[in-house]
């Protein structure tokens, strides 16, 4: 019982933990505090951590240059609807699949993941021109379809895996009772399923929100997202780090909060399932 | 046949949804460099004198920029307005009858002085496809102090042997000093921007008159030789994978001793917010070998209106706004001289306002003028383009070449080996896209 | 256990997903197909009509073709193991009493929300630059040479950076994994006195394996078709040493814009997935029954 509660443990962890949390972190620390260097302080040898000038001048010069709340609004717009529309069609497919599996259900899942092997600028031109014919070029529709599509599968995995770790017995016991199908989704299954369908949101929402292929091709402006604010700041001629680095901290700003609360929701949907 | 059919269906109900807004919106695709950016700030003074049309800007790096627009045009996908493309593409799209011919820019807009080497390359037949926003060429910079305490003079006009020669002797590698920076990372716009207009001063071509190319042959072999040994002992670590940003960041920390890039980099080397050397860094034509051509490039962004295109009219005006005297002296006015987009001009050249803002201004012009696209080197060759060769197929075998020829920066191949293997693919992409029967 | 009409619901549930991703699979794979026969460059539209096999005769004996068949092996792979590997034992490590736990999982996962252009440009930038890079500093603060990394492990490198993005997938999918093993089983475990390597390999291990499993059949599928991070550090050099099928893909789509080339290349890299994929499935798909 000593693996629990002893303190010496907790500090061991603990000092584990946030050393490792800290090393995969750096990058972004890194880019983060670049962003408040002038262009020549970023690139000073040896490197200054905290003791540079601060300065603003680079969210203030980003700030100036792009509408940086339209952007964000779309990326909003095209994660939250593609991953909406993903989870639609995703949950009954994969809580199908995983209660009552056919002989063509493994086939089936290999098959949908096999969708995604086709590398996106081999059918650039293909639906460049699907979407020119359809009207559908630099839509939030066009390209929500697009994202919701492409991580269908990816969705439908993740869920199915979840969906499996969920307890025979307990479904067992609905039926027992009587419970209907669609019942049992939304009583008993999809409660137990929130920390799983509550990774799986995040992880696709993360998954649009960086898609930089088809966002960039298919967009103009209407339904431009941040990862066109960011083709605007990277590789221009000239010093531009500090300057990529505050637009990368805005870009990522929203999505980090995001997975602040959902990482709450996913302690939350854990107890749950300890209590049960 | 069918997808041709839908598409013109549909080409036509796009143009019927456009032609019903009463105020024209011009979307205009641009390259995020500064003077882009610099231009998006001021077109108040546009809209003003044109209340009925609205700017929309999309700035993109150039890669992107570069996919996205010709992805759009060659498949008519009518998404911009205006185009910002390079020399690179002018003349191809302009054959292509992809561009509309620029005949009504205004009366006061004088054609005539634009500078004849940049509107060379993006005119076809004597008609102007397109517009200079600015333009550069390459030269040398080099710092003052260290070849001063070397005890070396920088000619105005050096010779590759003297550049090389004067490298060595200022690289000290313990306090990370490097005599030379050049472009190593892979890529038609990188390492071979650099190294074609290099090999055009040693006077060696990429293909003869019959598109046979020619990298067999002895001017080559002393290019890539001299490129390689110059970069192993006078170069930084890190070259292979340096283009100009890379080496702009290096130059600007005080490591190397001297830099040929693009022209526009002196007005960034010289700024003191981003330079540590910025007040002793000292221009000088790009290096020779005697035969008659130096190793600089040239290269413009121009404006461009797709074909097809419903609003040309609002498009052309645009255009002749950006790229007219008044917008010369209207970013004077507002921002300085030394912000002027450079490059385009002969009378910006003769301002004595700008040359005192500028002191890089005069090699610029000789730099600018001195590069040839219809002749860029020694012997005469079938294409237009200084440090490109401006065919469809270019970017894909420029890229692959680069790459091997990286490899023998990084020492992976010998340069023979990197020179037959440019020979074979570049003779098997040409024969395959026709150029070779 | 499958009813008859569980059964029949289970098909309607699963139809409207089957149905649109064979739509979106199959059009624009006819489209590709049909493409991929043609004499097609977006810049040369007036040399154009079917060839045939050619297209794909161009790119199977295009010089570095094996090359890049080779790294792309090599990346997936390598790739695999350090996410996997590492992924689980920072999802244990992440299960144990932490102090600020939700905080230190959040820097965990941080680095999936960068965009891959971006991490790239950093790495490459401001941590691996052999001179003013934050790496060489250390390096040289511990007096000895930096490494020269995108010139003399220009393969490693990417790994490295790709590696690094895909780390907190990996992570996140075990760790959440590893809260649905029952509190009740964990405290079964300890009172009959397992010693935590008999918990991990007994118990922690096999509740794992078909997370591990859907880790590596999805991250299989995104790292085959790597090339932002190629492009903007290396663009695929020096010499070959960097460039995999889905770069050489790109090279012929948006470089030579050659539809009909980058069509066949597209067709060759989906055989050459299916064929991974069959491997895979074969090495680990046993988990996905049960």
């Amino acid at each position: 019982m000593a693996r629990r509660t002893s303190p010496a443990r907790v500090a061991v962890f603990t000092a584990l933990g946030w050393a490792v949390g800290f090393v995969v972190f750096f990058p972004i620390l890194w880019m983060v505090l670049t962003s408040f260097k002038t262009e020549l302080e970023a690139f000073r040898t040896p490197p200054s951590f905290l003791f540079f000038d601060w300065t603003l001048e680079n969210y203030a010069i980003v700030q100036a240059r792009s509408d940086y709340l339209r952007y964000a609004m779309n990326s909003i717009v095209l994660a939250g609807g593609s991953t909406l529309a993903a989870l639609v069609f995703a949950i009954p497919a994969a809580w199908a699949m995983a209660f009552s599996p056919t002989e063509r259900t493994r086939g089936t899942l290999l098959w949908m993941l096999s969708t995604k092997m086709m590398p996106p600028v081999g059918v650039l031109v293909p639906m460049y021109l699907l979407f020119r014919d359809f009207s559908l070029l630099d839509t939030h529709v066009g390209l929500i379809a697009v994202l919701a599509l492409g991580n269908l599968p990816i969705v439908i995995w993740m869920l199915y895996t979840y969906f499996k770790e969920i307890p025979r017995d307990i479904l067992e016991a609905s039926r027992m009772d009587g419970a209907s199908s669609w019942k049992e989704i939304v009583f008993v299954l999809t409660p137990m399923a929130v920390p799983g369908i509550a990774s799986t949101i995040l992880l696709n929402v993360i998954l649009a929100w960086n898609e930089a292929f088809w966002t960039l091709n298919l967009s103009t402006i209407k339904a431009a997202p941040l990862t066109a604010f960011i083709a605007s700041y990277s590789s221009p001629e000239g010093l531009f780090w500090a300057k990529l680095s505050a637009a990368s901290t805005l870009a990522i700003a929203p999505i980090l909060v995001l997975g602040w609360f959902s990482q709450r929701q996913l302690v939350r949907g854990l107890t749950f399932g300890a209590v049960k | 046949m069918s997808i041709k059919a839908l598409l013109a269906g549909a080409c036509s109900l796009f143009a019927l949804s456009v032609a019903g807004a009463s105020a024209e919106t011009l979307t205009i695709a641009t390259v995020n460099n500064g003077d882009m950016i610099r231009m998006q700030g001021l077109t108040e003074d546009f809209t003003k004198a044109n209340p009925d049309i609205t700017l929309q800007w999309v700035t993109l790096e150039e890669n992107v920029l570069r996919q996205r627009v010709t992805t759009d045009i060659a498949t008519k996908g009518g998404q911009f307005d205006v185009l910002t493309i390079g020399t690179y593409e002018v003349p191809i799209w302009a054959k292509q009858g992809w561009l509309v011919a620029l005949d009504h820019l205004g009366a006061d807009y004088d054609v005539d002085d634009l500078l004849p080497a940049i509107r060379s390359g993006i005119s076809q037949d004597g008609k102007l496809y397109a517009a200079p926003f600015y333009g550069e060429s390459s030269m040398i910079m080099y710092r003052k102090d260290l070849f001063e305490k070397a005890g070396i003079t920088m000619p105005e006009s050096p010779t590759w042997d003297f550049v090389a020669d004067a490298a060595r002797k200022l690289t000290d590698k313990a306090s990370e000093t490097y005599g030379i920076c050049l472009r190593g990372k892979a890529g038609w716009g990188e390492n071979m921007a650099f190294l074609t207009a290099m090999s055009n001063s040693f006077g060696a071509r990429w293909f003869d008159e019959s598109w046979k190319a020619q990298f067999d042959q002895p001017a080559w072999k002393a290019t890539l030789d001299f490129y390689v040994d110059l970069m192993k002992d006078a170069g930084p670590p890190g070259a292979s994978s340096n283009g100009f940003n890379e080496n702009l960041a290096l130059f600007n920390a005080g490591k190397c001793g001297m830099w040929i890039d693009a022209t526009v980099a002196a007005s960034f080397v010289t700024n003191p917010k981003e330079s540590t050397v910025a007040d002793k860094v000292g221009f000088a034509l790009a290096p020779n070998t005697g035969k008659g051509k130096n190793a600089n490039w040239l290269w413009a962004w121009n404006l461009a209106i797709p074909a097809g295109s419903q609003k040309v009219e609002a498009a052309e005006k645009f255009i002749s706004w950006a790229t007219s005297k008044h917008y010369t002296e209207l970013v004077a006015s507002k921002e300085g001289w030394a912000n002027v987009p450079p490059g385009t001009r002969t009378s910006l050249y003769n301002n004595p306002e700008y040359q005192k803002a500028a002191p890089f201004a005069a090699l610029t012009l000789a730099s600018i003028n001195s590069a040839d696209p219809t002749h860029p080197t020694v012997d005469p060759v079938p294409y237009v383009g200084v440090q490109f060769v401006a065919i469809p197929e270019f970017q894909g075998i420029g890229t692959t070449v680069g790459q091997y020829f990286s490899a023998a920066l990084a020492g992976q191949s010998t340069v023979d080996e990197a020179l037959a293997q440019a020979q074979q693919y570049t003779t098997d992409e040409m024969t395959a896209a026709g150029y070779i029967k | 256990m499958a009813t008859k009409k569980s059964t029949r619901i289970g098909r309607i549930a699963v139809a409207p997903s089957v149905i649109l991703l064979f739509l979106w699979m199959i059009v624009p794979l006819g489209m590709t197909l049909y493409f991929s026969t043609q004499r097609y460059n977006l810049l040369n539209p007036d040399r154009s009509g079917f060839v045939g096999w050619l297209n794909y005769r161009a790119f199977l004996t295009n010089p570095g073709f094996t090359t890049a068949l080779v790294n792309t092996l090599i990346l997936v792979g390598a790739v695999l193991l350090i996410t996997v590997v590492l992924g689980i034992l920072i999802a244990v490590l992440l299960d144990q009493p932490i102090k600020g736990r939700g905080f230190v999982r959040l820097m965990v996962i941080a680095p999936f929300f960068i965009m891959p252009t971006v991490s790239a440009l950093v790495w490459k930038n401001l941590l691996m630059h052999p001179v003013s890079g934050f790496f060489a500093w250390i390096m040289r603060s511990l007096g000895l040479t930096p490494v020269d990394w995108f010139t003399h492990h220009p393969l490693l490198s990417i790994i490295l950076i790709v590696a690094w993005q895909w780390l907190p997938f990996a992570t996140l999918i075990l760790f959440t994994a590893l809260q649905s093993l029952d509190l009740e089983q964990k405290e079964a475990a300890e009172m009959d006195g397992a010693g935590p390597f008999s918990y991990f390999f007994e118990m922690v291990l096999p509740h794992l394996a078909r997370p591990i499993t859907v880790v590596i059949m999805m991250e299989t599928i995104f790292l085959l078709s790597v090339f932002a991070e190629i492009l903007v550090t290396t663009q695929g050099g020096p010499g070959q040493q960097t460039t995999n099928i889905a770069f050489l893909v790109y090279a012929q789509a948006l470089l030579n814009y050659n539809v009909g080339g980058a069509s066949a290349g597209g067709i060759v890299a989906v055989v050459l997935a299916n064929i991974v994929a069959f491997f895979l499935v074969r090495l680990v798909g046993k988990n996905l029954e049960a």
